[in-house]
């Protein structure tokens, strides 16, 4: 049996409860949506990029305790990449909710690796991740996990 | 006496676990779980009777043509529609309606003519219709509701004109659980000379319905919320419309003669009903039917009520739970939402204690918006629902409150 302890960590809670980084970016350069039509959730993102590095991000959004977690701790972890370096982020990200391996230093966003035993719950915790990819490519249109 | 033990015995799906607990399914909104005697009815087709129908000469072509048949008129009974030409099988509610949008309005309709439905439709009821309006040039016109999820009073009246020529309504809404006023509406809509299509997917569970007496001029169902098969549906339509139509697909079956010259359709309701139909899923709707019939609507909408009731006092005294929808008189769903909780997080806690609830917009995302809500949990009550399951739902949400808002 799933633990739902395994997907609701503490670090989850909090940063459903106080996100970081929440909030509009003034002076964004990057910027995507992300939606999520199964559950409703919506998510913008806003990057600050100079010479290839992401200065800043911030996001604004509803979403359930999963992708609002995700979204704060991947707004925290991306501060100070390069391009380069969220790219792999992305991946091994990717690989850890898919449970699959990955050699990818994730850091604090392991909190998240319990959504793999939880396949209906994946798409909550990589909408962020796919924001991020749109927000880096500047696609217009707004992104669904569809 | 409605013996729920003796009923959930029939369904042997509720034998299972989720998550080592007994499955507490309340969930029959989104699809109905299936009696053995559904299952035993399509069996039975596959093992004795399979063959293709209304052609071939031998046996079993002959018996299975009868069994599909006799499915039509046990459909035909439970509408209590005139004849058995105005039954026509489609995949689903959602078919259905696709065909009227397209056939009937495709012929109909002319720039400028209205089309009304409500806020609260299924998309299976909104988007047809939008594609209709795209098509022809027609008007697509919305009905709003109140703050209880009913339709706003007096906007019907105001709204139905010389230009509306089609209604499209939900007898009960699948998001809210609303039961809208239809008879009043098809009066209404025929004083102006318009034709009403009733969206029955979640009344024909719960209500009686008798679509003579209350003089629609078509309506759908699924099979599928009615303790039948997936991937079959009906559309009722009165003959002198579903005459005019041109036909939605074309095929075998649906035709009379065919050369390269002229092709000409068959009759009613074969006209409609273009190749090979899911003929096993026919033969399970007709038992389905007789399932139904035989525990009776009143005394399942009876048990539900009081289920809907019971949860609803629960739900009263739950400290930060919201109801959407809360008209009285409801059918037996209840839509909520949890402060500080998100539906999704609800959703899958619940399913942890065994406890299946539906998350999410309900396909009815302008509802959701009249709300300001991005979801709800949605529990929706059928005939094997228990008191002790009702309890087991809101057991479960304590657990979500532990989790979440200690
Ligand atoms: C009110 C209503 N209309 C239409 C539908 C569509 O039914 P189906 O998907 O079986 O075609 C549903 C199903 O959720 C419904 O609840």
């Amino acid at each position: 049996m799933s633990d739902l302890r395994d997907l609701y960590q503490e670090v989850i809670f909090d940063h459903n409860r106080h996100p970081r980084n929440f909030g509009p970016l003034t002076d964004a350069n990057r910027h995507a949506d992300g939606f999520n039509p199964l559950c409703g959730d919506r998510l913008t993102l806003n990057l600050r990029v100079k010479d290839g590095v992401i200065q800043d991000a911030r996001f604004e959004g509803s979403g359930c305790a999963i992708s609002t977690a995700s979204a704060s701790l991947m707004t925290e972890a991306l501060k100070g990449k390069t391009e380069a370096e969220a790219a792999v982020l992305f991946d091994g990200f990717h690989h850890m909710v898919m449970g699959e391996p990955t050699t990818v230093d994730l850091g604090k966003l392991a909190v998240l690796a319990g959504v793999s035993e939880f396949p209906a719950r994946v798409k909550c915790a990589s909408l962020a991740w796919h924001t991020l990819n749109a927000a880096l490519k500047n696609e217009a249109d707004p992104v669904s996990t569809e | 006496m409605f013996d729920v033990a003796a009923l959930r015995s029939q369904f042997p799906i509720l034998q299972r676990e989720v998550h080592g607990r007994p499955l507490v399914y309340l969930d029959n909104a989104a699809t109905s779980q299936k009696p053995r005697s559904v299952i035993e009815a399509e069996r039975h087709y596959y093992e004795a009777l399979n063959a293709n129908i209304h052609r071939g000469v031998h046996t079993l072509s002959q018996e299975a043509t009868d069994a599909f048949e006799a499915a039509r008129d046990k459909v035909r009974d439970f509408l209590k529609a005139r004849r058995r030409e105005e039954i026509i099988f489609t995949r689903g509610a959602t078919e259905a309606i696709n065909l009227v949008a397209h056939s009937w309005g495709r012929s109909q309709l002319k720039p400028g003519d209205e089309i009304l439905v409500s806020e609260m439709e299924h998309h299976a009821n909104i988007v047809p219709w939008q594609l209709l309006c795209e098509a022809t040039g027609a008007v697509l016109k919305v009905i709003p509701i109140d703050e209880r999820g009913a339709l706003v009073p007096g906007a019907v009246e105001s709204m139905i004109n010389a230009r509306t020529r089609l209604v499209g309504i939900t007898q009960v809404s699948n998001a809210l659980g609303t039961i809208n006023p239809v008879a009043r509406i098809i009066r209404l809509a025929h004083a102006v000379g318009a034709v009403v299509l009733v969206d029955g997917a979640q009344a024909v569970p719960h209500l009686a319905t008798d679509v003579t007496a209350l003089d629609c001029d078509f309506y759908v169902f699924s099979g599928h919320k009615l303790y039948g098969p997936t991937g079959i549906g009906v559309l009722y339509g009165k003959q002198a419309l579903l005459e005019k139509m041109p036909p939605y697909q074309g095929g075998g079956d649906m035709i009379s003669q065919v050369t390269f010259k002229k092709t000409t359709y068959n009759d009613l309701p074969y006209k409609f009903e273009a190749g090979t139909p899911h003929i096993a899923g026919v033969v399970g709707l007709g038992a389905a039917i007789d399932f139904v019939q035989s525990v009776g609507l009143e005394a399942i909408a009876a048990h539900e009520d009081r289920l809907l009731a019971h949860a609803t006092q629960l739900a009263e005294g739950f400290e930060g739970l919201k109801i959407i929808g809360t008209v009285p008189g409801k059918a037996s769903i209840l839509s909520f939402v949890l402060k500080g909780v998100h539906p999704h997080d609800i959703g899958t806690i619940l399913d942890n204690e065994g406890v299946a609830i539906r998350t999410g917009h309900h396909c009815a995302m302008p509802v959701m918006d009249h709300f300001g809500v991005p979801a709800t949990a949605r529990a929706s009550f059928a005939l094997y629902n228990t008191t002790a399951e009702v309890d087991a739902l809101f057991g479960a949400l304590r657990r979500v409150e532990e989790l979440f808002l200690k």
